[in-house]
This record gives C-alpha cells, structure tokens and sequence, in this order.
C-alpha cells in the first residue's frame, strides 16, 4: 500500500499521578508531563515495522489538538514516520469530531491502513477507531496483539475477554493496537536532529470541512472516593486471623 | 419516558452476565421501559435467559447464521435498525461491547458515553477517566439518543424470576462480508471465571516462571477463586493474557481481591478499586499495594503462601 496513517495523540505521561484540581473544574494539567499516549505509541512502531518490511510505501503521523502536539508529532517523525500533519484544535475534540476529521484526510491521503491506539489514557473512551470505521465503511480490528498484513488482507490477533482472537480483514481498514503488540523502538539523537527537517503540515478542522458538534459536556470532575485505611498483620496466622474476622473464611 | 435498548452478549447458548448488569444500570434511570436484543444465529435459549432478568420489558431477537461468532461490523448495522424508536441504547464495558458499541454510536452520529458507573438523570452519567483516577460528570446532548457503554464492576446484577416477552425481530439490513472470524485461542479453565467470580486471587512479575505461579493456582483452588494477574506477569508469558486485571484488562469487583507479588500500580488498582476486602502479600513494606490493601502482609511470597494455603 502507499500510506498507512497513524494517529498520535498528546496525553498526560502514563508515570504521572493525575489529581483533580479543588474547584472540581478538571484534572491538573500545569507543568505536567506530556507524551504520546503509550497505545498510539505502540501503533506508530507496529507501521513502523510494515513499513521496513515493505508492506507500505510511507507512514504520516496525525494528530488533532493543540499546537503543543507539534512536539509528540515531532517525536513521531524522530521514530520514522515520514510527514506529519497536526489539525490544530484548541478544545479536546470528541471521538465522533476526531473520526469525522481523520476520515478526511483516509480520503485526502487515500490510505490503505490506519493505526490506532484502542484508547487514550486520559478520556479512557475507547471509541475513535471503531467510529472512523464506521463512518468510513470499512473493517475494524480492535485490541490488536499480532498484526501480519499480506496484500489486501491483513489477519489480526485481538485481546478478547476469553483469550484472542483472530480476523482477517480486507483492506482498507482499521486496527487499534494493544500493549502487547510490540515494545516501541527508543528516538535516537541524530533521529531528533533529522525529524526536525521532516514535513509537518499545519491546518483546522474547518479547512477540512468538518463541524464539532453533538459534544458530550463534562462538568464536575471529582477524586475517586479513597478506600480506608487498612491493617498490616504481622504473619500469615494473623493474615487468616484477619481473613476470618472480616468473616471471608 | 425513557425507552432503553439493551444489546446482550453471549456466547451462542449462555448469556453474558454483563446483560444482567447492564439492566440494573438501565433501571436506575427513572420511568424506564427496558428491552434486551440478542443478536444470535438460533437465540431462543440465550432470550429466555434474558427474559429473566427482573425489569425486562420485552426481550427481541434477530436471529441471522451470519451474528456468530460476533464480530461488531456485522452486528453493529442490525443494531441501529432495531434502535430505531428508543431512546437509549447500552452495551456492557466489555471486550465485545468496547468493539461494538462506538461502531453503532458513529452511524447514528453521536457520541458514545463509555463505561458508566452511576446514573445521575436520563441523560447525566458519573465514569471514571485517567484510569480511574478522576470521575467525571458527563451530559449527553438532550434531543439525541444515548449511546453507551455500562461498567459492570459497578453493578449488581438485576435479580432473576420474571418471563418477559420474547418476539422475533426481522432486520432487513445489508451485512459486510470484509471481516472474518478466523478462530478464538482459549485456555479452558474449570476455575471461576475471573469476572464474576467472588473471590480472585492474583500474581505479578515477582512469581518469576508459569511453573511458580502454580502457587497462585494452588491458593486459588483452596479458596475457591479466580485468577489473575498482573500485566507484567502477562507480558512475561507467565500467564495467558485474558487474566490481566486493570485499566487495559478486566475490572472486577469480587468480594475478596487478594494480590500477590504485585507493586498496586495505578494502571493495576483500577481493575480492582471496587474488590470488597483486598489483600496484598508483598515483601517491600513501600509497595504502593499497601495503601489501598484492607489487609497486608509484609513477606516473601515463596513463604507466605504455602504457609496461608497449608492453613487453609
Ligand atoms: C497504558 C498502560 C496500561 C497498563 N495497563 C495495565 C493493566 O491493565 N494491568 C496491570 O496490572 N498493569 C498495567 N500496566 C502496567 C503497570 O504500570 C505496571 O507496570 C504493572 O502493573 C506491574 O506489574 P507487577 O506489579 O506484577 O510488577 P512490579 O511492578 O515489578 O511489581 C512486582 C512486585 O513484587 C514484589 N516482590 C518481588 N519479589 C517478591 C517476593 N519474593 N515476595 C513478595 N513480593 C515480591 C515487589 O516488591 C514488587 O512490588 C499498564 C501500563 C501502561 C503504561
């Protein structure tokens, strides 16, 4: 195939302990760590390798979101994609907007495959893939463990409940990865100094004729409610002891 | 009135007790009227199940050999032609609905509102984000219909006893053939099923080999439990990955969590804030495990649980 499109979002980093903030109004996002969310991660490195193996001609990186996802789009480009394109959008745009935008540019790129992440690990929604899919008419195969693609078909190993499994799917279509997919390859120095001459093209979902709209608000925003605080036993007989008590033995 | 359409998961011949779940998270929504629709090849002992379930109104089934085994691309368009006329539609927070219900979402274009753990009003939901690590209050737009997703460790089933209506629902809709189902890989297990199961007991990377986390069975056979484990335990091979408890694998709620050799990253403690009684065994006194552990012991594994199975 000629392109396959990966899509990058930028995420709180996975090692950050996310507090709400006191007035309830959201999650505390100032001088928090930034990176990309560890599943579009894995999805990126999984075209990555299709592409090394020949099985596509190109790989771009797209983003929606704020001018700052340059940097995780960048980081990207550092890894191997070839261009990048951000759809620069100031509010977090929901899973139907982001379907609807990144059908656009299946479209405009004629893409035979797009990776993505199965969710963020900021919203946790879990959506955009199979909505892209939907709009667009075409396979979806989500949770992806194993992805081997051999001409117009790829066969794709899904984490499922009872264990994995297996589809094949005609192409074009869509596949969100899982984390055991593959572990993603480090960025190398002179890969930083060489992503900044990459292509990273810059435009707004109105460019792209897509409306956000039928948005989901989110208003009050609380702490998870804390367990209380328990017991350390001494030993096992105190652990069986306690086990009892709480009248589980 | 709300009319809310339940979309049932089974497995050709027992129904999900997700379906059962996501009823009594429908009932919460006030002057409710509940369906169930099971899409199946021959689903007439997965709907008396369903007929069950207290509080169903009406369970409709769409037989067609093409629904099994599922796959969302085929189910998803039978799905919007039944949901004309109601006003919500849900799905459990599994595997199976995470990969159904956004398709259906998307071609009734609206957003989906995914993993609800408390209903607020008919259109005005609680559901946890940043892995559980805020809960949020979520509205959808009030003229469209509701689509989403239940977070089944946050409900009780919906009691049995009743005989609800069963009617056969013909769904003249256009199915996609470019997605076919190959084959599921399954290790069988005589053990409770992880999701359900009232007591779990779990293993993390300090178990080292498959062969040690024999232990991690033994003490579950005693106990009567299911087991789990963590992600590293499954990313080393030791176990299959359909064990993984977390924000990537199975959040459960069992009575009594107990977790073993595992550190209680945030990723880990999603899956398991709702357990009722959690035990962590764990050498290192620092473990985060050990602040939201009901009872801890500080030791090593190799020790304390042959000792705690033998005293059992
Ligand atoms: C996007 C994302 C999603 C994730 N999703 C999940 C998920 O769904 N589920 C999940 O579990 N993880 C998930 N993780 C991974 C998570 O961050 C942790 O890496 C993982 O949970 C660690 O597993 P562990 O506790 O078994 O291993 P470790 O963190 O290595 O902990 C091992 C523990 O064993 C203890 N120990 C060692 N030897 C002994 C002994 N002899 N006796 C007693 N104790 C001993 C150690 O003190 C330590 O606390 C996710 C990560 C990311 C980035």
């Amino acid at each position: 195939m000629k392109t396959i499109l990966v899509g990058i979002k930028r995420a709180v980093d996975y090692n950050v302990r996310v507090r709400v903030k006191s007035d309830g109004t959201g999650v505390e996002t100032d001088g928090v760590k930034m990176s990309i969310n560890p599943f579009d991660e894995i999805a990126l490195e999984e075209a990555l390798r299709l592409k090394e193996a020949g099985r596509t001609e190109e790989v771009v990186v797209i983003s929606v979101g704020p001018s700052e996802a340059q940097q995780q789009l960048r980081t990207g480009l550092a890894m191997g994609a070839d261009r990048a394109i951000l759809i620069e959008s100031d509010d977090a745009p929901q899973p139907l907007t982001l379907a609807r935008a990144f059908l656009k540019l299946v479209e405009k790129e004629n893409a035979g495959l797009v990776l993505l992440g199965k969710q963020s690990i900021d919203s946790d929604n879990n959506q955009t893939g199979q909505m892209l899919a939907a709009l667009w008419g075409r396979p979806q195969a989500t949770s992806a463990s194993g992805i081997e693609v051999d001409g117009d078909t790829a066969r794709v190993t899904r984490e499922v409940d009872a264990g994995l499994e297996v589809v094949d799917i005609d192409l074009p279509g869509v596949i969100t990865a899982d984390l055991r997919l593959n572990t993603p390859r480090y960025v190398k120095l002179p890969d930083i100094m060489k992503a900044k001459k990459k292509p990273l093209e810059t435009m707004s979902l109105a460019d792209l004729g897509v409306e956000a709209g039928g948005d989901i608000v989110s208003s009050a925003f609380a702490p998870p409610e804390e367990r209380s605080k328990g017991v350390i036993v001494e030993d096992v007989a105190g652990l069986v002891g306690a086990l009892k008590e709480k009248g589980l033995l | 009135m709300a009319k809310i359409l339940i979309i049932a998961e089974h497995d050709g011949s027992t129904l999900n007790p997700s379906a059962a779940k996501s009823v009594a998270c429908a009932a919460d929504i006030s002057d409710a009227e509940i369906d169930v629709l099971v899409l199946a090849a021959d689903g007439e002992s997965v709907a008396s199940q369903a007929a069950e379930i207290a509080g169903v109104s009406r369970v409709l089934v769409a037989n067609n050999a093409a629904n099994e085994p599922a796959l969302a691309v085929v189910h998803a368009p039978q799905v919007v032609a039944a949901a004309s006329g109601y006003s919500h539609v849900f799905g459990p927070s599994t595997t199976w609905g995470k990969d159904l219900m956004p398709r259906v979402a998307a071609l009734l274009s609206v957003n989906q509102i995914s993993d609800i753990m408390a209903v607020l009003g008919s259109h005005e939901f609680r559901r946890p984000i940043y892995a559980g690590n805020a809960i949020v209050t979520v509205t959808a737009p009030a003229e469209s219909v509701v689509v989403a997703t239940v977070r089944t460790a946050s409900y009780k089933s919906a009691g049995g006893g009743n005989s609800a209506a069963v009617e056969s629902l013909e769904l003249d809709v256009e199915l996609p053939t470019h997605t076919r189902f190959v084959e599921l890989q399954s290790g069988s297990s005589d053990r409770p099923d992880l999701q359900t199961a009232a007591r779990v007991v779990s293993g993390g990377r300090a178990l080292g080999s498959a062969e040690d986390f024999e232990i991690i069975y033994k003490l579950a056979d005693k106990l009567g439990a299911g087991v789990g484990a963590s992600r590293a335990a499954v990313d080393a091979g030791y176990v299959p990955n359909e064990m993984q408890v977390g924000q990537t694998g199975k959040i459960i709620a069992p009575e009594l969590y107990v977790a073993i050799g595992i550190s209680g990253a945030i990723q880990h403690l999603t899956g398991i804030k709702d357990a009722g009684t959690i035990v962590a065994i764990n050498k290192d006194s620092e473990a985060p495990i050990f602040e939201v552990a009901d009872i801890g012991l500080v030791a090593d594994l190799f020790d304390a649980v042959p000792e705690l199975e033998a005293k059992l």
